[in-house]
């Protein structure tokens, strides 16, 4: 006779990781666009846009390195989508009253999911900063350097896995959670991804990047690539990433309380 | 058997907005039994089973399953139960040893017994070859039987089983009987099974109720529950329709009329098989004569259509008309 009991936390949430990494293993539509457009959309800013660094004022480096940050982000955004999507279809199929009907718990299915898009934004980081330093980009912070913007990244792509969770599970609509993709897109491209921030000519667009937290996000990152050790845009990037990650887990925390009625 | 493995309702309610789809329902299963809920869709069975294994709340009412409140006990609830809701809900991406890794797993067992006791039950529901194909190459017996294995994995007390053979195959749908019907009298499961399939009921359940509109409106055997009607109906079908009027007009001297569709008539004799005799000689007499003669003895659709004014084929219809205007909320809402 098997003995069930009710395990601890870190073991569901260990179970629900590593479900999640085989379901996005076994769809190479999870994974190759997370990983093939940031650095397609990195070559493009990269040689269209090599001019700015004409521009006075530009960071002495070359673009490459200035944009690297950019898919770092770019992945993230994907984790968005690949957490909200897979909850909510989840949600959709009936799978998460299989779930509830368990002793799992409900952090245990936040940390599961949320492992799981760890572990493919460190598949990102490394495939994207391998990427950048096979074409002639430098980490002016050095190895250990490269290890915090590893961590950063991760921070990212946990924050934004942490918004897509709540998406999902406020929505339990995978066409609901597609529908942040743009927006967050349009987040990114009105950041400081593409010229310094005291380099934007227009008022407006530089208000904008000022109050847009992937603005900071981006500047940690690419401090760590074109400066060597910035305190303060590190400061900032870990401050953002831990200050989205904490509402976004607080709001999908309460959407799932609300998604799980079970008694 | 454990005797607090029965399961034990009062006034239970559930109420979604305008519409109440559970009405007050009582009900006592003992333990190792195999209880059969029968009804059409919408009439709140899958609404019940939700509440019963702690998936939603009750409105009003009290419950318990297996010596514990649904409403306050529900984490216990939970470790004594074993669930397979109506859409078998399964990941089409893992296979059907990592569905008992995963269910296993979450229910705290060690991996060797995960490996041990999932192997064993892949091979008891037949899906021993298939055990590392993903599900999504898995036919709709297959993923049932699956998910009657995934409730097994942790040896519940109390099994519930939400219309398990909808949409099965003849072949299936007996092995899956099989099964359910061992591990109620072999294994001393109590097993709570909701159906629409008349034939089920009967050849399954220890007991059923029948469900209607939110209300159960009779429990009992199968047997006991025909013997209730006790009367056998008659039906004939003229050789000339023209005639079909006068048919029933004759039959109708035997027996209350049942509705029937198909050109023939049809009564509830009121005095049984006996007047079998006086029924050929009235029909005789009056020069009519029939294609066909056929008496049925009682079945659950007879109990059904006594209880609740229509057949059971007659409530599905009549549901699917409701959903098909939106007239009516159904239990779906709780999926």
């Amino acid at each position: 006779m098997a003995s069930a009991t009710t395990p601890a936390l870190r073991t569901q949430a260990r179970y629900l990781a590593w479900r999640s990494v085989v379901r996005t293993m076994r769809q190479p539509i999870v994974i190759v666009p997370p990983l093939v457009f940031p650095l397609f959309l990195l070559a493009i800013n990269a040689s269209g846009l090599s001019a700015a660094t004409n521009i006075p004022g530009f960071p002495d480096t070359s673009y490459l390195a200035f944009a690297l940050a950019f898919p770092f982000i770019q992945g993230a955004i994907f984790a968005t989508n690949t957490a909200g999507a897979n909850v909510a279809e989840d949600i959709g199929n009936g799978f998460f009253n299989r779930l509830a009907l368990t002793p799992m718990s409900g952090p245990s299915l936040l940390a599961g999911q949320l492992t799981g898009v760890l572990l493919i934004g460190t598949l990102q980081a490394v495939a994207f900063l391998a990427a950048g330093l096979a074409a002639g980009a430098t980490i002016e912070a050095g190895v250990l350097g490269a290890l915090v913007l590893f961590a950063l990244s991760l921070a990212i792509a946990a924050a934004f896995g942490a918004i897509g969770l709540f998406a999902g599970l406020r929505t339990g609509s995978s066409e609901a959670v597609q529908g942040l993709f743009p927006l967050m897109f349009i987040l990114l491209f009105l950041s400081s991804a593409t010229l310094p921030r005291d380099l934007i000519s227009s008022d407006w667009f530089r208000t904008v990047a000022t109050i847009n937290p992937v603005s900071y996000l981006i500047e940690g990152l690419r401090s760590l690539i074109i400066i060597g050790w910035d305190p303060e845009a590190l400061a900032l990037g870990f401050g953002v990433a831990a200050a989205i990650f904490v509402i976004a887990l607080w709001a999908a925390t309460l959407a799932l309380r609300e998604r799980l009625v079970r008694t | 058997m454990d005797a607090s493995n029965g399961i034990e309702a009062e006034g239970l309610v559930r109420q979604f907005k305008e519409v109440r789809a559970v009405d007050g329902i009582d009900l006592e299963v003992s333990p190792g039994e195999i209880y059969g809920f029968l009804g059409p869709n919408g009439a709140g069975k899958s609404t019940t089973v939700h509440m019963l294994t702690t998936l939603l709340p009750p409105t009003a009412g009290r419950a318990s399953v297996g010596g514990h409140d649904i409403i306050r006990e529900g984490a216990a609830v939970r470790d004594v139960i074993g669930v397979a809701l109506q859409d078998a809900a399964l990941d089409l991406l893992l296979t059907g040893r990592e569905h008992m890794k995963l269910q296993g797993g979450l229910h705290g067992l060690s991996s060797d017994e995960i490996a041990k006791r999932g192997d064993a039950l892949l091979e008891r529901v037949g899906l021993g070859e298939a055990a590392d194909r993903r599900v999504r190459t898995y036919s709709g017996g297959m993923k049932r039987r699956l998910d009657l294995a995934l409730a097994l994995i942790h040896s519940p007390r109390l099994l519930f089983l939400d219309e398990p053979t909808t949409g099965l195959d003849v072949q299936s749908r007996a092995a899956l009987w099989d099964e359910v019907s061992g591990l109620a009298h072999r294994d001393g499961v109590t097993v709570f099974l909701t159906t629409q399939y008349l034939e089920e009921a009967d050849a399954l359940a220890d007991r059923v109720g029948i469900i209607h509109r939110g209300q159960l409106v009779a429990e009992g055997t199968p047997a006991a529950l025909k013997d209730q009607i006790g009367r056998p109906t008659l039906e004939a079908v003229p050789a000339d329709s023209a005639e079909a009027e006068r048919l029933e007009a004759v039959l109708s001297r035997f027996g209350d009329p049942l509705p029937v569709s198909n050109g023939s008539a049809a009564v509830r004799l009121s005095d049984g098989t006996e007047e079998l005799a006086d029924v050929v000689r009235g029909l005789d007499s009056e020069g009519i004569k029939v294609a066909d003669l056929q008496v049925h003895a009682p079945t659950l659709d007879d109990v059904f259509l006594t209880k609740t004014g229509r057949s059971l084929e007659g409530a599905r219809e009549e549901h699917d008309v409701e959903a098909d205007t939106g007239e009516h909320a159904t239990e779906q809402v709780t999926a």
